[in-house]
């Protein structure tokens, strides 16, 4: 089974904001930053309920890309992916169930679990959906221009 | 339509050129489009940004041929990493627009037509969030219907409780109560059933005023046309975020006026008399009335004088007439004045970050009647006549000297009055402000009911002693 270059997968990783693209109903592409939490396996994203019209576009048409370009938010790497996808929306529990990524979340965000002690004083942004995103396809530009080509690698349907 | 509710559920709008603007100043633009399979795409590139022209023009990425006509964005994203933190600084921008090929070249020129974006900076998270409220109703609505079954945003029990009630404020009733009991204790007169009852009597007013303030305010629009509420403003908000029905929050608001009413005539049985009667009917009108059609008085301009009445003279006098069998005296009444004001002011303040919204609203508050100089001047007007009154309650020997130790809080009622104007027009800046204005009146309050404390064993040790200028 392919699985996403090392390289990918480092940048997942280390990004603190990535670019979710989602298609509108009028098949337009939109993009939000939201920070990506990788598990070896899969990409997960969280959305709070206040800002889910992004859940709605994925529901409707789940081909989503999430892109790693800002050096900035990767502790100054260079390179740059993009990883196109297929993706769901996990809302069985809006309220807890996004807290089982919460240790992948803390990592790159410490603050996050204060602010989760604080839950009362924001209930709403603590309601949240899942994205997950099963890879089919990455691109990787190692030295981050996009004049060269990207290496491409199809993720194989194993992955699912 | 500028200045309606219609408007609130998104970012402030952003045209076209503006975006382009906004775009122009990150380092680097992310390209996206949908490939021939469906998937969007996402390339960084640096693209010419000519605002003026409403054109972006970039090189189109190795490898992808992007036909003229297609739809593409052009996204800038930004923050600023905060280790051991997270981040902040965020702000994104997005502009939309029809792909153009440049015979040739390579190039391809986006003609923005839509943007969209949001910048911290310009609308702080909090405020973008409270604009959002409508987007999360409309995926609970729409989470319930997929179901079959509600599905609401949950809070658990105790922090629900707290929001609810705003059970924090609850100073604002301890205070005055326990201070006409100590008043009343110190001129002989203490029983600690009708002492308990009291404060509890007193207690659940408030908490049903609160609740009912949230329940009117709702009816009437004033907490859905605010947002920027804080925690100290804005009111309780868990109708607006679907936490707890209208129909719940009625119906706890009326269970505590109840329980105030029924332990009200647990009091006039035990303790009866016509001034304990005249002062629960009064306190019934001016806390129902506080926000309730036809009185509405908060919506008048007359809260804080309603506040004033209701959490000064009625809450301390109440407490000590129960205490007295009915017995009046000028020494309670001078006590609950400068605690009236003191808790106006906490009103007075907090209203200042609502204004924008009880405008919209019609709630003609104060801070929404006068000019900024006139409030601030206000401010430091009554907080003046509050300690004012304080030491010449004392000079005319109708309160105890050691009450002056409430003079103790005045560092900061200057903190507060120092922090007005720089905070004026910034909700989260004057947050702390408003805090230190809770604890102006919470803590004379506090230093007041220390000096009757003092009086109460000082008397007890040594009764030929007086503590009143002139006895």
């Amino acid at each position: 089974m392919t699985t996403l270059p090392e390289p990918v997968e480092g940048l997942l990783e280390a990004a603190l904001v990535g670019e979710l693209t989602v298609i509108d109903s009028t098949g337009r592409p939109v993009t939000y930053p939201l920070i990506p939490l990788y598990d070896g396996k899969r990409i997960y994203l969280t959305s709070s309920t206040l800002f889910s019209r992004k859940l709605e576009h994925i529901k409707a048409n789940p081909k989503v890309a999430l892109s790693i370009t800002d050096p900035i938010a990767t502790g100054g790497r260079t390179d740059r992916a993009t990883i196109q996808g297929d993706a769901r929306v996990i809302e069985e529990d809006p309220h807890g169930g996004w807290e089982r990524l919460l240790p992948i979340w803390e990592k790159k965000e410490p603050s996050i679990v204060y602010f989760l002690t604080q839950r009362v004083a924001l209930p709403l942004f603590f309601e949240r959906s899942l994205i997950e995103i099963t890879p089919r396809r990455s691109l990787y530009w190692a030295g981050g221009d996009a004049a060269s080509m990207p290496e491409t690698t199809v993720v194989g349907k194993e992955a699912a | 339509m500028p200045g309606t509710t219609a408007d609130l559920d998104r970012t402030p709008a952003l045209d076209a050129r503006q975006g382009l603007a906004k775009l122009a100043t990150y380092p680097f633009q992310i390209l996206t489009f949908v490939d021939r399979d469906g998937y969007p795409v996402s390339v960084a590139v640096k693209a010419t940004i000519e605002p003026e022209r409403g054109t972006a023009t970039l090189t189109a990425p190795a490898g992808f041929g992007i036909p003229d006509g297609t739809e593409v964005s052009l996204t800038g994203s930004h923050i600023h990493p905060q280790p051991g933190y997270g981040y902040d600084e965020r702000r994104h921008v997005t502009v939309w627009g029809r792909a153009a090929s440049a015979a040739g070249d390579g190039s391809v020129t986006l003609a923005a037509a839509r943007a969209w974006g949001w910048d911290e900076a310009e609308l702080p998270f909090f405020e973008y969030s409270e604009r959002s409220l409508g987007q999360s109703r409309r995926y609970f609505d729409a989470l319930s219907a997929e179901r079959g079954t509600p599905v609401k945003p949950r809070l658990s029990f105790g922090w629900l409780a707290l929001r609810t009630t705003r059970l924090p404020f609850l100073s604002a009733t301890i205070v005055p109560v326990v201070l006409g009991i100590a008043i009343a204790a110190r001129n002989g007169s203490f029983d600690l059933l009708t002492a308990v009852l009291t404060v509890i009597g007193a207690a659940c007013v408030q908490l049903g005023l609160n609740v009912a303030n949230d329940v009117f305010d709702a009816s009437l629009g004033a907490d859905d046309a605010n947002v920027t509420p804080t925690k100290f403003s804005g009111g309780s908000r868990v109708i607006q975020y679907g936490l707890v029905s209208f129909r719940q929050m009625a119906g706890l608001a009326t269970g505590f006026y109840v329980a105030a009413g029924l332990i009200g005539l647990l009091l006039l049985a035990l303790r009866g008399s016509p001034a304990l009667l005249a002062i629960g009917i009064v306190g019934f009108i001016v806390s129902i009335g506080y926000t309730a059609p036809p009185l509405k008085f908060v919506y008048r301009g007359l809260g804080e004088i309603a506040v004033a009445i209701g959490f000064g003279p009625l809450m301390l006098l109440g407490a000590y007439v129960v205490q007295t069998r009915g017995a009046i005296s000028w020494e309670p009444i001078v006590a609950s004045l400068p605690i009236a004001l003191l808790v106006s002011l906490i009103l007075y303040v907090n209203e200042i970050p609502d204004r924008r919204g009880d405008a919209r609203a019609g709630k003609r508050t104060l801070p929404v009647r006068l000019p900024k100089p006139t409030v601030i001047a206000g401010y430091r007007l009554a907080a003046i006549a509050a300690y004012a009154i304080l030491v010449l309650g004392v000079i005319v020997g109708l309160l105890p000297i050691p009450a002056l130790l409430a003079l103790l809080s005045i560092p900061l009622a200057l903190q507060v009055s120092r922090g007005l104007e720089p905070n004026y027009d910034n909700p989260y800046g004057l947050m702390a402000v408003m805090g230190v204005n809770v604890k102006v009146h919470l803590y004379a309050g506090l230093l007041l009911l220390a000096g009757y404390l003092v009086v109460l064993v000082a008397g007890a040790l040594v009764p030929s002693v007086s503590l009143f200028v002139g006895r």
